[in-house]
Order: C-alpha cells, then structure tokens, then sequence
C-alpha cells in the first residue's frame, strides 16, 4: 500500500498503533485498509495526496503562519481610513475575552440543557439590540448584513405577495450583488435615483417606479455613501400606502444618536453588526441582523432561528427555547422559494451582546458624538485643501463621506497609491461601483482616530494633490 | 484519604455549572459604565461643536438606548458565568452531535487569528499589503483541489447551507449559458441527505424530487433511473449520507446525470471519513463542498462564523463568484474575470479567519495526517458501532455487517417499546452526565434515532467512556424507567416548558417583550 | 380544571388472545375459549401517564368497565355519567357514551379500544373532538391509536399541559371482520378523527421551515392545482389529503367519495364506478389519489369506485399521486400497494411513481 498514515499524531488520540491494532481487533479486521472496503477500488486515491508535508511541531506550524501573517499591513502598521461595509472601531478587551471562551468557541448544536449558556446569551443578545432598534423581535445572526437585507426583501415579498423591490441607487455595489443573487429568480429589483447634491433619495422617482407590484422599498440609513437620509418617514409613507413594507438598512453604531428606523416607519430593520466588537478580519468580522415588530405575521417569515424565554418545570426558573419552529406560513407556497437556515454567525451576536452590555446608553451616545465629530472635522479639514471637496453632498453625514477629488486632476488609484507609501490606507475608491461622482473615494473616521490621526491623513492628501 | 475507583467510566457525580444568573437588564444599576469610549479631542470641539446638533430633529434620537449600566467586571462575570453554563467541544466528550462533525480546534489556530495580520485588516486594503492573506486563501485553494479533485474554489459562502445554494446557483448559471434554464427545472436528491440539499436549490427555484432508499440503505437506483431526464437540471448528494452508509454506486448515478445533460453536486459535509481515500472528482462529481468549521477543524463558534467551501471543475470555473483568488507567478491578487459569475454569495472574500486556521489544521497534517484522520474517525465510528450493536436495545438499519464511514444512525425503537423511554428522553439524561446527544434528525423516517460521529478526536477511553454512558442509561430505562420523566437533574436548567413558543400572545423573543408580555399586565 | 372523556371497551382485545382475529360479535366464543379482558390494564396504563396533573383533571366517563373502575383505580376525579350496572356494556353504549361526553364539553377524549370502537368513537363525535386512542384491541389499522398505551397517556398530557395544542385528522379504517377471519383483508376507509400530535418532534432545528401536516397539505393542493390544464377532466379521490384541493377551488366535495372536476368546477359529486365511466368516457382525465396512511393502498382500500377499468381509461400516465411526507414517513418503507381485484392489472401498475410531497417537491416512490 502506497499510502501512509501520520502516527502518534497529537490531534489524533488513536493514531498510536497499539490501540489502533485493539480496536481493529475488536471489530474483526485486520489493518485500517479493509475499514473502506465499502468504497469501489476505482475511485478509491491510489497514493498520498499531493499536498505540503506537516510541520514536525506546534512551533513550527507556529514560525510559518506568523511569518505568512506578518506580511500583511494591519490597521495598526498603518493608519486606515476604509470603511465601505467594514468598519474599524474599537473593540473592548472583554469582547474577545468572552469570544475566545472555549465553552462558546467550540459549542454547537446543543439543546438548551447543556448548552444553556448559549441560548441565554443569544436570548440577550436579541434583547440588547432590540432597544437599540426600538423593536421586540430580533433574529440570532445571519451571515452578514447583505444576507440581512435579501432575507428582508424575501419575506417583504412573501408577506405582500409581490415580486418587486425598490433600492436606492446609492446602495452598496457588493452588497447588491448579494441580494440580487439570493433573490433570483424570484424578485426584481429596480433602482432609485438619489438626488445628485443631497444624496437623498429622490421621492419623485420613487412615487413614480413604486406601484402595486412593490413588495417593499429598502433603503440604508446612513446611507452606503455616508449621509444621513432624512426623509425615512416620507419613504416609509410611500411605501405603505401601495400597501408595500419599508425595510431599512443601518449601521448601529450610529443608534446611539440616531433615530431608529422603527420611529420613522420601517417595518423591518436590519444591517451588520460587526462595528458593535467584532476586529475587521480581513472582512470575516461580518453577522447581519433582523428586526421586526411583534406580530405573527412577521415572525412567522423569519427563516432565522428566534430564542424565547420560556418556563421550566421548575418555579423561579428561566429556560429558552425556539419560538415558533414550525414556522410555515401559506405565504412561502405563493414566492416558490421556502429558505433554508444553518450555521451561520452565533459568535459574532454574543460578541455584540457583550459589546452593547458594555457600552450602556451612555457608552452609545458618546461613541456616535464622537464619530460624529471626528468625521465633520475630517470633511471641514479636507475641504480646505485645494481642489478637493470634503463631502460630495451637502448633508450630514455620519462616520463615512464621499471626498470628491475631481477637481484635483487626479486619480483615486493615484492618490491612493501616494497615501500607501506614506502608510495611510485612503477611502475605497468609488470611480468603479459609481462612475457618477468620477473620481471620489468613500473615507471613513470613526472614535479610534485622533485628532492627530485627521491631521496626518489631511497633510498627506495635501501634499499629494498639490505635488 | 481512599482513592477513588474509576472502574465505573460513568460519570455519576457530574453537575453541569448553574449560576442562576439574571437577565442582564436586571444587573443594571444606573451610573455603572462597561469601557469608556473615546472622545474627541477638545481642539476639534472647538472646531466643530457638538457634532450630534447638526442632526436633523427628525433623525436625531430623542431618548438614550434603553441599555443595561454595568461596570466591566460584572458584565465580564455574567458572560463568563453563561460560558460555563454552555457544553463545548473543549469540555465534553463530543460524540453526541452526529452529522455535526465536531473536533477538536486546535488551540494555537485560534492564537494565530488573535494577531494583528489577522484581525486588524480590512478585506480593501490593497493587494500589496495583503499578500500573506491572499497566500494563505491561495494556498487553502489549492489544497482542496488536491483533497477533492475539483480545479477551483471558492471561500466566499460562510456555512454550509450557504455553499448549497452557491452550487444551486452555480447550476443555474450553467444551465442559463447553454439556453436550457428553463426546461431543466428538477433537482434529485436523496432522502438521506442534508435537508438544505433540498431546501438551497428550491430558494433557487427548483422543484425538488426526493429519492428513498432502498432495503440496504443506498438511493435506489431503479428509482432513481425512473426520474432522471433532459429535466435534471442536477443531482445533490450527501456520500456518506447521515446513515454513514457509502453509496458504492454512485458512479452509475453520476453517469446517468451527465448521460441526461445535468450536473452533480457532491455535499461533502459528511467527508470527514474520506480525505485521502476518495474524492469528488472519482466518484464524477462537477463541484462539491466543505464545511472548513466541521471537516477542516475551525470551531463551530454556537453556530458560526463558519466556511463552507465551494469547488468546481474547470468547466464550471467561468461561473463562479468573483473575485477568486490567484496567483501571477510574482504576486497575489484577487481576480475579477470571471466572465459569467453567479455574483457575489458573501460580502468581501469569505470568513478569512476560518480560511486561515483551516489552512494551519492542514499544514499541521500534511497529506498523511489527513489520511490518518479519515482512518481513525471511520475506526472509532466502526468500534462504537460494534460496541453498540452487541446491546439488545440498539439496532440500526440498513447494510447489516458492512462498515459505516463518518458516523451511524442507530434506532432505539426497541428500547422505546420495552421500556416507553424514548430517545428524547436519552437525550435529556444524557445531559446529567456531561454528554450531548442529539436526536433531532430530520427526515425522521428512522424511528428513535441516534446519531453519533466520533471523529478523529476522542481516544479509546473517550469511546468507551461514551458507550458506558449510554450503558448505563439504558439499563436505567429498564430498571427505572420513570427516573426519565424529569431528567435532566444536573443541568443548568430543568425541563423546559415550551407551551408559550408556538403562541404570538405569549412567545417572548426579547426581554422588552417579556416585560410587556408578562409583567406590565 | 381540564376535563377528559374516557370510554373504554371492556372487551377490545379477547379475540386476538384466543386466535379469533377481532371480537366483533364473537364475545361469547372468545369468553368460551378462555379470553379475559385486555383494555382495562391498559387503561390504567395510559392513565398513569396522567398522574402529575391529576388534581387538576376531571375524568367523565361511564359506569363500571367501561371506564369508571379504571379512572377510579388511578384515584382520579371522577364524574360518571350514566350508571347502568345490571349489564354487560355493548358497542351501542360505546357511541352513546361518547355521543355523551362530547355534549360534557370535555378536552379530550381517551379511549381504549381497537379498530372497531374507533369506527364507533367517529360515528358519535366526528371531528368535534380531540381524541387519543388507547391500543387494546386485536386489529389496530387505525392511526388514531398511540404505539403503546403509556404514549397515548403520554401524548395526553402533553395536550392538556399545551396551552396552544396541535391537532392533526388521521384515518379512521376498519376491515370487514367476518372477511379477515376468512383471509379476505377488505380494509375501509371509514372517516377522520382528529388526534394531537407533538410537532416538537417533526422539527429539524438545523434545517428551517418543515412543514406541519396540514401545511404540506395545502402545498400539495397549491401544486396540484397550479398544474391543472383546462378542459380535462380530474377525479378527486377521496381522503383528508385530496381534500384541500377543493376547498382551495371552492368546490363542493365528498371527503369519502369520488369527486369529479373539469375547468375548475364541479362535474359532479360523490361518484359510483358506472357514473365515473359514463363521465369519463372518451375524455381526457387524470385521476389525483392519495394512499391509505399506514397502509400504502393506492387502490382498492377505500376507494373501491376507481376499479381497473376507470385506471385503464385514464391511463397510468394520468394518475397523479400526493401524500404529505407525513404520510411516507408512517409508512416505515413499506411499498405502495394496489388491490383492484384485476391482478394482472395490478402488475402492470408496479413500478415507480413519482409523488407529489410538497409545493414543487416530489418523492419517487415504488408500488408493489
């Protein structure tokens, strides 16, 4: 036999060939081949796969990802201003110590009486960003904030009956996409314009593309571009009275000071909750979120696990459970398409339960007037270098701003590649997803930049445009 | 002081963490902070004021956050508290979660995916200062190529459902660049297979048309020949299915399809038994998938953030999402041409951690550990079978003296009807001596069922451990049958009443509702 | 206070003991044969299962065997509502007794019986009541029987302690017992009863939406009826699965009957065979049938009107069969079967057929 084995692994307890050679012969074979004596000789590998030999020891494992890891520029070798569905905020010390707990790492499936610390947690984590978003219905985490917001669409559509969704033309290029594909080829969706010098989104349009066919408008507040969007009650009036829902995207780190969507007529809220604790990583920080009111009817679309807190057999007792599993209404027959649930980011919902448990109100309030602050200083600094202009509209923003630098002469790639050899990560340039603004590039300030930090980024961009 | 006898593997004095602890509104005590956030500096107050004033009315928030106020070491010791109230692999034997592939995540992984080249880059940043990320993304591909035979992957769906509906995706994409979208509208699958093999593709419209097996276990065949036309759009497949049993001809089921125009989707969530022994691309398979957080050891983390990986041969490469990850001989880089892409399946590259320490699990292995690990999980799941079936009250069906591959559904239908003890009832029991059992198993056509997968993972001792539990409390079905009614004892909780969670008045999903709900009355 | 009828029937169960396949007026020669009573024991069974809410339950039943000594045995609250002693009771006090408890109002109904006393228990109380039945007699077809008596108590309990309760119809069958005792099974459909069942157990936490049974039903109907092609004929077979079919249309139907449609509307209702082949005739027609639950009958169980002759002029490409996954699943892997009395044609029928389960969902499954 061509092929070897790896013995007295340490992952692999039974790799040792003494017990190896006790368990076969409890189970009446001879050698570990004949326990695939089941799978047809023709398809069976013939010799080892091609694949790099293990690493003799945990230490080398160790030196070799460390070594592939620091090749990386982290956001602490340089100073980042990305942002675009990715957002670099603080994150508290007992986040990631309550995140690498090995009980919650590596639980899974258990049911409430073993693994009541989990239902617990994720039944609070529900309840935590239910007061953020001002509604009594909030889902265990789906994948991101994307799938948050097809899912949305989807139940908008199952709910009404119909197969069209509105969205701004502002919204996420990425983000879309994702939309778009879980959504086909049940639901059309069709774009609004925004209104060229606010951003906001242009009612006119909107009255004149919704109809009777229009499962529901989604927009984003803030939006993808940064601005707030003012007219949520407007959009929401809209919408409702072709008898379609409003469904709202949002960042929450804004909620501290913004007004929850739920007040201005969303009917579900959703958005991604990796600003609330979660590090960047390199984009797998992402759990999306949905809210609702608490009516059957929205509930019983949820395609996402609901904990519940439920009674034991025991009095002055809390248990959890699934609320309303069996959940399948006539609705989903009408769409075709019935969703399908699984693993999807449990970890990052305690992570953000932590994270608001920490924050208080107060804790949300300050970080929201920070980014508010830090952001406008950056927009009002920017603004006074030739040629460029701070935000591309004339709204408030919060956290993320279009900087327009079309009258720089200049490229965003070439900017860009300027602020990188000065160890600044510039915004994400929009030229490509929104050819509209040429060439802008979409800057995000948030608390962990200082004042220093601001100034650093605008002298660069100075020096870069004027050279 | 006597030494203890360990003779008894069963452990009878086990008793799971309980704190009691409140609801965390409850620990709320006004004036209490958790951190504290940073400020902006004065100059630039000075500068632009308040910043929060230039909100409009309408969007300015008019009340704070209904938030708990905790200082940090009681939030820290309420979570740490839930933690040890919540059974994870790294504390129990974990046997009980079959089709779950649970093993052990290896420590120094998870410490590799603490450093800053890690968490702290943003999945923008450019090319040039992510190349060690895209190497390892880069790397992780080409080892799935050589584990499944497949010629590319993708790491962008994040669970294994996820990467069901990209492969429904996928499929739609195929059919639609050769105009036969439309009249292709059947997915087969097997009743033994995941239900998200059926569930994915019928989100992506397809009506779903569902094979039994035959007296031994296998999809039959004959059936199967019944209903494969020029309107099989495809054919997903879990092999082995969650019996544990192989599908030896499943060639000639794959050969049929492609005969018919259509193509097969191999769910590879069950692969943990095969690597190195077979794979994908022999059994004639156009893509498959891996579920990196169960096969590929990155932890289960409650239920994500999680990997399921994406390949396709390299007919199929031109329709999956972009951007892949490539390679130009000098750097890495992250390729949009991907002429007919299916769009995107996650925002960004994926869950590039789970990518990372899924990448450090194989290069811990090599080909020959992962060789090992295929070996030993079918040998423990073969001991446990063996060890199980010689109990009266155990059976399972199907394929009677072969061997299982990743796990057994085992019956307790004979235990049931003897002793009225039912397999839920197991599993509550289960729980008093710090073992998960779970018997939720869809599609429920195997009565009392029992699933158990061991893995690699355990030892003997572990195995035996395990088995001597179950033992133990099979004879307690006989012997006292009643002691099940209240189980479990030694629990966080007792018997959960689950009464209100089926009724909109009295469900409660949040704490503000269950105060609306329960306490405002 | 929770209120539960209890009918037991004192002598389900004596034939099987002596061999005599049923006890249907066959008392005399089972009690001659030395046969002694099954059901109460088996009462008490199930009512132990009862025993944590015992001070919170009423149990209105009738006099002595026929459920008081049991409910008394237990130590329950009793109320009994007729008093009779100075008999035997007989299968017309078993439809009296439950023709009674249904007017008490009560929650649910336990009984202990077998096929036959079920046949009585849906003569009395239709589908106006909650019913549990307790297995003690010799033939159990019916599904509206728990697997062991100490589930019926148990699946009880669970019922009462819901305060949202889940019910599900299942078949009330019976076979014609002079029949079987000669070897000729002739299994009827005899109606529905409703029982409650525990969806907890039907769920797949890790997959999402499974439906409720009578969810699927109606996916099924959804289906069925989103296929449906003008100017054909369809034969509506009877059953609680065929059912939502029509109600979805609007259309009057005979749940133990044949119906038969054509563009949506009514041809006529409640068809003998003749009138289906003088209806049918030269048209083209399909005929939707589901099979009998528990047993796999495609044809000739409960649905004798569809002889060979109208299958062979609809053509087997024509029959369109639906069954919730509920339903496969009760069959354990048993095949389809079909008995339409035509054996050769029976053969010809055997094969696979594909069935529909669910809104654009299909099972293939195998006739014999």
């Amino acid at each position: 036999m061509a092929i070897q084995g790896f013995k007295n692994h340490p992952y692999i307890p039974n790799s040792v060939v003494e017990v190896q050679e006790e368990m076969l012969k409890e189970i009446g074979l001879n050698n570990l081949e004949e326990l695939h004596a089941e799978i047809p000789e023709e398809i069976k590998l013939k010799e080892n796969m091609n694949l790099p030999k293990a690493f003799k020891s945990e230490y080398e494992l160790r030196r070799y990802m460390e070594g592939l890891l620091s090749k990386n520029k982290s956001c602490k070798d340089y100073l980042n201003f990305l942002g675009a569905g990715c957002w670099q905020h603080y994150v508290p010390a007992v986040c990631d110590e309550i995140n690498s707990r090995g009980e919650f790492l590596t639980a899974y499936g258990g049911e409430p009486y073993n693994d009541f610390g989990r239902f617990q947690t994720l039944f609070e984590y529900q309840s935590l960003v239910a007061e953020l978003v001002d509604m009594d219905v909030v889902n265990v985490p789906t994948m991101d904030w994307a799938q948050a917001a097809a899912t949305a669409v989807r139940m908008a559509a199952r709910m009404t009956g119909r197969k069209e969704a509105l969205v701004p033309k502002s919204i996420d290029t990425e983000r879309y996409l994702v939309m778009k594909n879980y959504c086909s080829p049940d639901i059309k969706f069709i774009e609004v314009n925004y209104d060229e010098k606010t951003g906001q989104l242009n009612l006119n349009d909107l009255k004149e593309k919704i109809s009777d066919k229009t499962a529901c408008v989604y927009i984003e507040n803030p939006s993808f571009l940064g601005f707030i969007e003012d007219h949520g009650r407007e959009i929401a009036h809209i919408a409702h009275a072709v008898d379609a829902l409003s469904v709202v995207g949002v960042d929450p780190s804004s909620l501290g000071v913004l007004t929850p969507p739920s007040q201005y007529g969303a009917d579900i809220i959703c958005g991604d909750l990796q600003p609330l604790g979660m590090h960047m990583n390199y984009g797998g920080g992402q759990a999306g979120f949905m809210a609702t009111r608490d009516e059957e009817k929205f509930v019983m679309e949820f395609p996402s696990r609901l904990f519940g807190i439920a009674k034991t057999s025991v009095e002055g007792e809390y248990g959890f459970s699934d609320v309303a599993y069996d959940r399948t209404s006539f609705g989903h027959l009408r769409e075709g398409g019935k969703e399908y649930v699984g693993t999807q980011s449990a970890l990052w919902g305690i992570t953000a339960g932590v994270y608001l448990s920490l924050m208080g109100p107060t804790g949300m309030w300050e970080l929201g007037q920070t980014i508010m602050q830090n952001s406008q200083y950056a927009i009002k600094r920017l603004d006074q270098i030739k040629g460029v202009k701070g935000s591309k509209f004339d709204t408030v923003n919060f956290k993320e701003f279009a900087v327009d630098f079309n009258e720089t002469g200049k490229t965003v790639e070439e900017i860009n590649k300027k602020l990188l050899d000065k160890g600044i990560f510039g915004g994400k340039d929009l030229s490509k997803d929104f050819p509209q603004l040429g060439e802008s590039a979409l800057y995000c300030v948030t608390e962990i930049h200082t004042k220093d930090d601001i100034d650093r980024l605008v002298s660069a961009i100075a020096e870069v445009v004027e050279s | 002081m006597k030494r203890i006898d360990r003779s008894l593997k069963v452990r009878t004095g086990f008793h799971q963490a309980k704190w009691d602890e409140p609801i965390i509104f409850e620990l709320s005590k006004k004036g209490e902070r958790g951190v504290l956030v940073p400020q902006a500096d004065d100059e630039i107050t000075k500068e632009v004021g308040d910043g929060v004033s230039k909100i409009s009315s309408s969007m300015l928030r008019k009340e704070a956050v209904n938030l708990p106020e905790i200082s940090q070491s009681r939030v820290l010791r309420h979570y740490v508290r839930l933690s040890q109230e919540t059974l994870g692999a790294d504390v129990n034997i974990e046997i009980g979660q079959g089709t779950c592939t649970v093993k052990y995540s290896p420590k120094v992984n998870e410490q590799l995916g603490k450093l800053p080249g890690m968490a702290e880059i943003h999945p923008l940043q450019d090319e040039s200062t992510v190349q060690g990320m895209l190497e390892i993304i880069y790397e992780t591909d080409l080892a799935m190529r050589e584990i499944s035979g497949m010629d590319r992957f993708s790491f962008q769906p994040s669970g294994g459902s996820q990467a069901i509906m990209a492969m429904a995706s996928l499929v739609r994409a195929y059919h639609e660049a050769n105009g036969e979208v439309d009249q292709r509208d059947e997915i087969i699958t097997t009743i033994y297979s995941h239900p998200s093999d059926a569930a994915a593709p019928a989100l992506k419209g397809y009506k779903i048309i569902y094979i039994h097996p035959d007296k031994d276990g296998y999809p039959d065949y004959e059936a199967f020949k019944s209903v494969v036309s020029e309107k099989t759009a495809a054919f997903f497949v879990a092999n082995p299915e969650d019996t544990g049993v192989y599908n030896t001809k499943v060639q000639e089921f794959t050969e049929l399809v492609h005969k018919n125009g259509g193509l097969c989707c191999y769910d590879q969530a069950n692969a943990n038994g095969l690597l190195g022994v077979t794979r994908a691309k022999e059994a004639g398979f156009d893509m498959c998938h891996f579920n990196l957080h169960k096969t590929f050891s990155t932890p289960h983390g409650c239920g994500g953030p999680a990997t399921g990986a994406v390949g396709v041969t390299k007919e199929l490469e031109k329709f999956m999402p972009a951007p892949l990850i490539d390679f130009d001989g000098e750097k890495y880089y992250l390729n949009y041409d991907v002429p007919n892409s299916i769009g995107k399946i996650r925002s960004f590259n994926g869950v590039a951690p789970v990518i990372m320490k899924a990448y450090a699990w194989i290069r811990s292995l090599g080909a020959e550990g992962l060789y090992e690990v295929a070996k030993i999980a079918v040998l423990n799941n073969n001991y446990m079978f063996k060890k199980l079936m010689e109990l009266d009250c155990v059976d399972a069906p199907y394929i009677e003296g072969k061997q299982r591959i990743e796990q057994v559904r085992y019956t307790l239908e004979k235990l049931a009807k003897d002793t009225g003890v039912t397999t839920g009832d197991i599993q509550r029991r289960m729980m008093d001596f710090g073992m998960h059992y779970w018997c939720s198993h869809h599609p429920y056509y195997i009565p009392e069922p029992m699933t158990l997968e061991p893995t690699e993972t355990p030892s003997k001792e572990d195995l035996d451990e395990y088995i001597e539990t179950l033992k133990y409390i099979f004879n307690e079905a006989y012997e006292t049958p009643d002691k099940f009614e209240n189980a479990p004892f030694a629990s966080s909780c007792h018997q959960v009443d689950e009464s209100n969670m089926d009724d909109p008045e009295k469900w409660a999903i949040t704490w503000r509702s269950y105060l609306k709900k329960y306490t405002e009355k | 206070m929770k209120r539960i009828g209890l009918i037991v029937n004192p002598i389900a169960g004596m034939g099987g003991r002596v061999g005599l396949k049923g006890t249907d007026g066959v008392v005399d020669k089972a009690r001659a044969l030395g046969a002694f009573p099954q059901a109460p024991n088996r009462a008490i069974s199930a009512l132990k299962a009862l025993m944590e809410i015992k001070d919170h339950i009423e149990i209105v039943t009738y006099f002595g065997e026929m459920g008081e000594n049991e409910a008394k045995e237990c130590g329950f609250k009793i109320k009994v509502i007729s008093t009779i002693k100075d008999r035997e009771s007989n299968q017309q006090d078993t439809i009296e007794a439950a023709k009674r408890i249904l007017e008490e109002k009560v929650d649910l109904l336990l009984f202990a019986g077998g096929d036959g006393t079920a046949r009585d228990i849906y003569n009395a109380v239709g589908e106006n009541l909650a019913v549990v039945g307790i297995p003690a007699g010799v033939k159990i077809h019916s599904a509206v029987y728990a697997s062991s008596p100490k589930k019926a108590g148990e699946l009880a309990l669970l019922y009462l302690k819901r305060n949202v309760s889940k019910v599900k119809e299942v078949e009330v069958m019976d076979i014609d017992e002079d029949a079987f005792r000669k070897g000729i099974v002739n299994t009827r459909l005899y109606g529905y009863l409703k029982i409650p069942y525990d969806p907890k157990f039907l769920q797949g936490k890790k997959s999402g939406s499974i439906m409720n049974d009578e969810g699927a039903q109606r996916a099924i109907a959804l289906d069925v009826i989103n296929h449906m092609k003008e100017d054909v004929l369809y034969i509506i077979g009877p059953g609680s699965t065929t059912r939502p079919i029509m109600q979805a249309l609007g259309l009057r139907y005979t749940l133990l009957g044949v119906d038969l449609i054509c563009n949506r509307k009514v041809v006529k209702n409640d068809l003998t065979e003749k009138e289906l082949l003088k209806e049918i005739s030269d048209k083209v027609c399909k005929l939707i049938i589901t099979p009998i639950g528990g047993q796999g009958y495609l044809f000739g169980r409960g649905n004798q009107q569809i002889s060979s002759e109208v299958i062979k002029k609809v053509g087997k490409e024509n029959i369109i069969v639906i069954a919730s996954n509920h339903k496969i699943r009760e069959l354990s892997g048993k095949h389809f079967l079909v008995d339409t009395g035509d054996e050769e044609f029976d053969i010809s029928l055997r094969g696979y057929v594909r069935v529909t389960t669910g809104y654009r969902e299909q099972i293939v499954y195998k006739i014999d």
